[in-house]
């Protein structure tokens, strides 16, 4: 019970903290792409792939005490900060299992800035097409992102990266 | 080919929440007169709600309908001959707008979680398939059914083609939202919807609403926030949406144990199997699932009987308020244990239901980037966040509600026949 809860707060207790519900938001559904067994449903908005179930999840963990939110004001607009509360490493304890190659994956994200990690959650969300249709994609879908062809390249080379480094995971 | 064909008279339909649809292109006509169109009238729209709002009965053939008008409207009464809207798209928007839910399964939130399903993946084939839709879209022309398709998965290049259909106001929550108060007969869901379409204006990305319509703009908003908690989100459909899933896990496991059923779930194998095709997709419908529900009641397997029953007879579960701190976990977990020791199964009468476990989104303001709030035009010209503007939408986008709930078979834990001090005992944590 309250297992997908957990799922999202192995994720958390894994990057240690993630500025920003964006980058958030991202970092799960590229864990998901990669197979890790998350099943918040992601719809593709105006900013990418986004879940309104883990936007719900994600409140009903700060409303428990098991995420500690900070709301910080950047330049002319807000930004969420995230990590585990005590209250919320003991709630993870009743989960003994683990998503191998999860934390490595999450660490991995978290280096990354939101806007590379948006293009890379959309490279995975139109991965069904071929290369070139997705840069066509990207070019339409993300033109105010003004995504250089280098920088699309970067995130297929990010993406083969992080499968390899988590083929070794395991379902819960 | 009928790109822009009209019928040579006007069709409309009665509808009680927008008085009448019209109908004039050709396309929308032979759309509504598919059979996968058609199927969406065995679906209902709220799902298992109509076992607490009786008149819940109406279907997402409605709905769709519904959808259709309102953008009709927007388009041909607001939109027409403004700034940023291309009229070229008007054909597209209109057949979005209807085939939207195109994808829906019987109870498919339910439906989905168990069987891990998306009907949004659905709705793609159908329009992309060999199908009736299909066939009558490419009336329009080749391309027009991934048009169609780009639109519903939010892909397509125009984004305020794509913000009509789904945005945080759009025609799609608006029609939803009166139509579910119309059926449940609840008075909260209603806003002035047709001064929000007045108040609507094309800008290049979406839809943003002139400053002086921003009083209907919080209604809509108060009316989102209220029938969240009020219908969509009651209690008692959850533990009706609970023994659902449970009857679809049973049900699941039973024919992968090679449990012989006396009716066989034939409609369900490749469900179980988990490879549905479009043809089986399309077989299910609610009337299907009520059937072997029906016929379920009468197995062997106790639970999946038991469970059965439950639905068909509207015997649910009694619940109680579970705040998942880390003593309530501890109980919960003495709860399983005591469960066991009473020969209840927790697997499938103890169940923990979360307001996230239902996300129908209402209004946040969000972070930078998170999604696309609503835009009111200022005089100026300006665009502003709405809850940076309206007090009303700032006091409840700011506050966060969550819910959660202890799911449990009160009437066997009353029956003191067997076992009767570890129900007792099970009962005093329950009443806490």
């Amino acid at each position: 019970m309250l297992t997908e809860h957990a799922k999202v707060m192995k994720a958390l207790a894994a990057a240690g903290e993630i500025a920003g519900r964006k980058k958030l938001q991202k970092m799960i559904y590229i864990a998901k792409k990669l197979d890790f067994p998350f099943y918040e449903k992601f719809d593709f908005h105006f900013y990418g792939p986004y879940s309104e179930e883990l936007t719900c999840r994600i409140e009903e963990l700060c409303a428990l005490g098991f995420l500690h939110e900070v709301k910080e004001k950047k330049s002319g607009y807000m930004q969420y900060r995230y990590t585990l509360t005590e209250a919320g490493e003991q709630f993870l304890r009743h989960y003994d299992w683990d998503m191998p190659g999860l934390a490595e994956c999450m660490q991995a994200m978290n280096e990354q800035n939101a806007r590379f990690l948006e293009l890379v959650s959309t490279v995975l969300y139109f991965e069904h097409l071929p290369k070139d249709e997705v840069k066509e994609k990207i070019a339409v879908l993300k033109s105010k992102q003004r995504y250089t062809e280098e920088e699309i390249d970067e995130a297929y080379a990010y993406i083969e990266a992080l499968r390899s480094r988590c083929h070794n995971k395991a379902r819960v | 080919m009928y790109s822009g064909g009209q019928l040579d008279e006007e069709k409309v339909f009665k509808d009680p929440v927008h008085r009448y649809i019209h109908v004039r292109d050709k396309v929308i006509w032979d759309l509504i007169g598919t059979k996968e169109f058609q199927r969406l009238r065995r679906i209902k729209q709220l799902g298992t709600t109509y076992l607490t709002f009786h008149g819940a009965e109406h279907s997402r053939f409605n709905h769709s309908l519904g959808v259709y008008e309102i953008i009709r409207r927007i388009i041909d009464d607001v939109f027409v001959g403004r700034d940023h809207w291309d009229h070229s798209e008007r054909l597209l928007c209109l057949c979005a707008a209807l085939l939207h839910d195109l994808g829906h399964g019987p109870f498919s939130h339910s439906f989905e979680k168990v069987f891990r399903l998306d009907h949004e993946d659905f709705t793609q084939a159908i329009i992309l398939g060999d199908t009736e839709v299909n066939a009558a879209l490419r009336e329009v022309g080749d391309d027009f059914p991934q048009k169609v398709a780009e639109v519903i998965a939010k892909t397509y290049p125009n984004k305020l083609v794509v913000s009509l259909i789904s945005s945080q106001i759009d025609a799609d929550r608006m029609d939803y939202l009166l139509r579910d108060a119309y059926y449940t007969g609840v008075s909260y869901g209603y806003f002035d919807m047709e001064r929000i379409l007045r108040v609507m204006r094309p800008r290049e990305d979406q839809v943003v609403i002139k400053r002086s319509g921003m009083h209907a703009v919080e209604d809509y908003i108060m009316s989102r926030y209220q029938m969240y908690w009020q219908v969509y989100f009651h209690p008692v459909t959850r533990s009706a949406e609970v023994i659902l899933t449970k009857i679809l896990h049973r049900a699941k496991k039973l024919y992968e144990e090679g449990y012989r059923f006396q009716t066989k779930p034939v409609h369900f194998l490749s469900f179980f199997a988990g490879n549905v095709s479009l043809g089986d997709y399309l077989a299910l419908d609610e009337a299907v699932i009520l059937f072997y529900f029906q016929q379920w009641q009468y197995e062997r397997d106790p639970i999946l009987s038991d469970l059965c029953q439950r639905f068909v007879r509207r015997r649910l579960f009694k619940y109680t308020e579970f705040h998942p701190t880390n003593e309530q976990m501890e109980k919960l977990i003495e709860l399983t244990g005591l469960f066991k020791k009473a020969g209840i199964d927790p697997d499938y009468y103890l169940v923990v239901d979360s307001s996230s476990d239902l996300p129908y989104d209402f209004y946040r303001p969000g972070e930078e980037g998170e999604r696309l709030p609503i835009y009111l035009l200022m005089p100026n010209g300006e665009l502003r966040e709405l809850s940076r503007e309206s007090v009303l939408v700032d006091a409840i986008s700011g506050k966060r509600r969550t819910d959660h709930k202890l799911y449990f078979p009160a009437d066997f834990l009353e029956d003191l026949s067997t076992k009767r001090t570890v129900k007792k005992k099970i009962m005093e944590i329950l009443k806490g």
